[in-house]
């Protein structure tokens, strides 16, 4: 019972630190059609820019600081990288975003090397909130969620009873009305892509800590990101949580279970003492398929739902 | 789409004359290698742009079919070592890989090639990331992470080819390359070639005068990672390994950056690509350990400012040499300022990286580098100063000498066509 509480919990805070990343991506793709490859470059930057910061200055200014630093690099992307080269498509948008996900990670190499940095969770918060049944739950974990839960509620707000959430919903669906109703459409791009941006890099300054500052992971994380953004549909916030929680209790529960995969082959009549491919199989454990499951959801999404769970339209 | 030097037999007869002559003016087999990896690269880089530069599908996962078809080659090769299977020349194994290419593609490509665009992107790269994750699960047929070891001198083949030497293998190569090439091009001109771009450009249209867009994809699909997997076939027989590396997203992003750079949009650009990048990917790695961030930069740079390519940057000068081949001179001044600027930038600029790279990773306390051949200390402010100043000139040069270059060109674009329309 405890392990199922813990690894839930441990799976909501893992989703949630995806739905930081999901929510500026998706607002990204719905509104621009741009699948922005290197949205998980920015999470890394964000870590790195909060252990740099926290070097200096502690962890809290490195809280405010990092984002914005990150938001700022996304908008400037944005305007003088990504604009101009809407005019040749979206797919050679993505190959720039592809790109620029390759030299962000050649570049965070070149400056703080190939090995993981020590950035560290901050003493005051590295205590343990509570211990039950024998297992510590940590107060950072804590506070990690309830950042993340803050900016969901933020967001959610923000884009349902703001005027400005209102011309970014607007401009998701009918860019051109809304650029014919007299709104700088190009700058409603620029921050909501600093802002998607930002909110990735919150996620690195408070999940950085957690998962490891290092080069690779980026690369480990986005794949999952994009996952997330079309198996709860385009656009879709709400969607993007449910995928996110989804993916994340589901990866926790598959990978502290580990369950053994053999009762289905015995049901299906297979033994254990098999050689060849199915030697390999029956031995599977939940765990070990844990790492397949996004990108099986994925393809079978694109392929029988490619409008995502609470999607209005295809990808 | 323009197709320059296939349309002529004389050049394409001139080209395979250099693949023979090439290994044999070099005694290194460093370099027979690095020729060997290039052709392997030039089929792998044409495979995949029937699918981006003729067909309008931007993969990240085309290594999946190149590896597994270098999977199953490595297999046949064991099998075939151990007598567990029936023998067949190692000259025709590159058929094998072809045909497990096929079967792959057929297979993934029916389901991945209904929407083109950035659907395609994503389950392509999903099942990127699928490959890679059973390449550690099914250890029956990857062998995890150590990879399928293979042998390719199996028994002596016709006039006595071993496959033991690696000339033999470049050659093996030079010829499958040939082969594969033409078919290719041949492609092309075929009526499925022409239905193919056609459904890139329009495929609302294509549908109108009957087609079904899907299988015109699925199609290209298939073909595409067949000359996919003969690549990964003879990249097995060259290097007598096969590792999860090789279906993984790094595979299909560094095919997609050679392509992209050499240009899509033209027969001869993926050659190009593959030729140059393995070329500055074997020699620079050595020499500076920031080459994937100068690739990476390049890659940038050409989606931004010459979406054609390599290939592209050459054929906008095409019209201007076929009307008025002088004007092309006129126009060497403009290009050269143009050049001078951008060395003078580059220079500085990979002076700074190339310090900040070196503080990061010396391990030492010592700071003392050599750059450009000259010794310095990187604690030194003199270096930082001349690179940085180096670099702001060169830019602010750059920043007045394409303007001028682009309207050089634009101009003699103008000359030229008016003396086509006199």
């Amino acid at each position: 019972m405890e392990v199922f509480v813990f690894s839930l919990f441990n799976g909501i805070l893992y989703g949630m630190l995806l739905f930081l990343l999901a929510s500026g991506l998706t607002l990204i793709f719905s509104m621009m059609g741009v699948l922005n490859f290197a949205h998980a470059s920015f999470f890394m930057l964000g870590a790195y820019f909060a252990y740099q910061v926290s070097d200096h200055m502690g962890f809290w200014p490195g809280l405010i600081i990092a984002p914005i630093l990150v938001g700022a690099v996304g908008a400037l992307v944005e305007r003088y990288a990504l604009r101009p080269v809407h005019r040749f498509g979206h797919v050679a948008e993505l190959l720039f975003t592809f790109g620029l996900a390759f030299v962000i990670e050649e570049i965070v190499q070149m400056v703080w090397g190939k090995v993981p940095v020590s950035y560290d969770v901050p003493a005051s918060l590295n205590v343990t909130a509570f211990a039950w049944q024998g297992l510590d739950y940590s107060a950072y974990r804590i506070f990690m969620l309830l950042i993340s839960v803050a900016i969901f509620v933020a967001l959610f707000f923000g884009l349902t009873r703001t005027r400005i959430g209102l011309i970014i919903r607007a401009a998701l669906t009918h860019p051109h009305m809304v650029a014919s109703l007299g709104h700088d459409v190009p700058k409603v791009f620029m921050w909501t892509f600093g802002v998607g941006c930002a909110l990735a890099g919150v996620a690195g300054v408070i999940g950085g800590n957690v998962l490891g500052t290092e080069p690779g992971m980026a690369i480990q994380l986005g794949p999952i990101v994009f996952v997330v953004i079309v198996v709860g549909g385009l656009g879709s916030l709400g969607g993007a949580l449910i995928a996110s929680l989804l993916i994340g209790i589901l990866n926790n529960l598959a990978i502290s279970y580990d369950f053994s995969l053999y009762p289905i082959f015995r049901a299906l009549g297979v033994e254990r003492d098999v050689d060849g491919i199915l030697a390999d199989l029956v031995n599977l454990t939940t765990g070990g398929i844990a790492p397949l499951v996004p990108y099986l959801l994925l393809v079978l999404m694109l392929i029988f739902r490619p409008r995502g769970l609470l999607g209005t339209r295809d990808v | 789409m323009i197709m320059p030097g296939l349309k002529k037999p004389g050049a394409g007869a001139g080209l395979i004359a250099l693949l023979i002559i090439l290994p044999l003016l070099t005694d290194s087999g460093f370099a027979i290698t690095v020729m060997s990896q290039a052709g392997v690269a030039i089929i792998f880089a044409l495979a995949f742009n029937m699918l981006l530069g003729q067909g309008g599908m931007l993969s990240f996962g085309h290594a999946v079919y190149f590896g597994l078809a270098g999977y199953v080659t490595a297999h046949v090769m064991n099998g075939m070592a151990n007598e567990d299977l029936p023998y067949m020349p190692v000259t025709l194994i590159p058929i094998v890989g072809g045909i497990a290419g096929l079967f792959f593609g057929i297979l993934i490509g029916f389901v991945s090639t209904r929407r083109a665009g950035t659907a395609f992107a994503m389950i392509s790269l999903g099942f990127a990331e699928l490959a890679t994750a059973l390449t550690l699960i099914i250890v029956f047929f990857f062998n995890g992470e150590e990879g399928v070891q293979t042998d390719r001198w199996i028994r002596e083949e016709w006039f006595g080819i071993t496959y033991g030497p690696d000339i033999q293998v470049y050659y093996l190569i030079a010829v499958w390359c040939v082969i594969a090439a033409i078919a290719m091009y041949a492609l092309t001109r075929t009526p499925f070639g022409r239905i193919s771009n056609a459904v890139r450009d329009n495929p609302e249209r294509v549908q109108f005068i009957g087609y079904n867009t899907h299988r015109v994809r699925w199609l290209a699909f298939s073909l595409s990672s067949f000359f996919a997997g003969l690549a990964g076939a003879l990249h097995a027989v060259n290097i007598e390994h096969i590792g999860f590396e090789t279906v993984g997203l790094g595979q299909s992003g560094v095919i997609l950056i050679m392509v992209y750079i050499g240009g899509t949009g033209n027969f001869a650009g993926p050659i190009l690509g593959a030729i140059l990048i393995t070329l500055l990917n074997s020699y620079l790695s050595d020499i500076t350990p920031a080459w994937y961030l100068y690739l990476g930069l390049i890659f940038v740079l050409m989606v931004m400012f010459a979406p054609g390519g390599l290939a592209g940057l050459i054929m906008m000068h095409d019209p201007i040499r076929r009307v008025r081949p002088r004007l092309l001179l006129t126009m060497l001044p403009s290009y050269a300022i143009a050049s001078g600027a951008t060395l003078v930038a580059l220079a500085g600029i990979i002076g700074l990286i190339e310090m900040i790279y070196f503080l990061s990773t010396t391990v030492t306390r010592d700071t003392a580098m050599v750059l450009y051949g000259i010794a310095l200390n990187a604690a030194d402010f003199w270096p930082w100063l001349i690179c940085a100043a180096l670099g702001a000139a060169g830019g602010y040069g750059c920043a007045r000498a394409y303007p001028r270059m682009a309207e050089t060109y634009n101009s003699a674009m103008h000359e030229a066509r008016a003396t086509v329309a006199s």
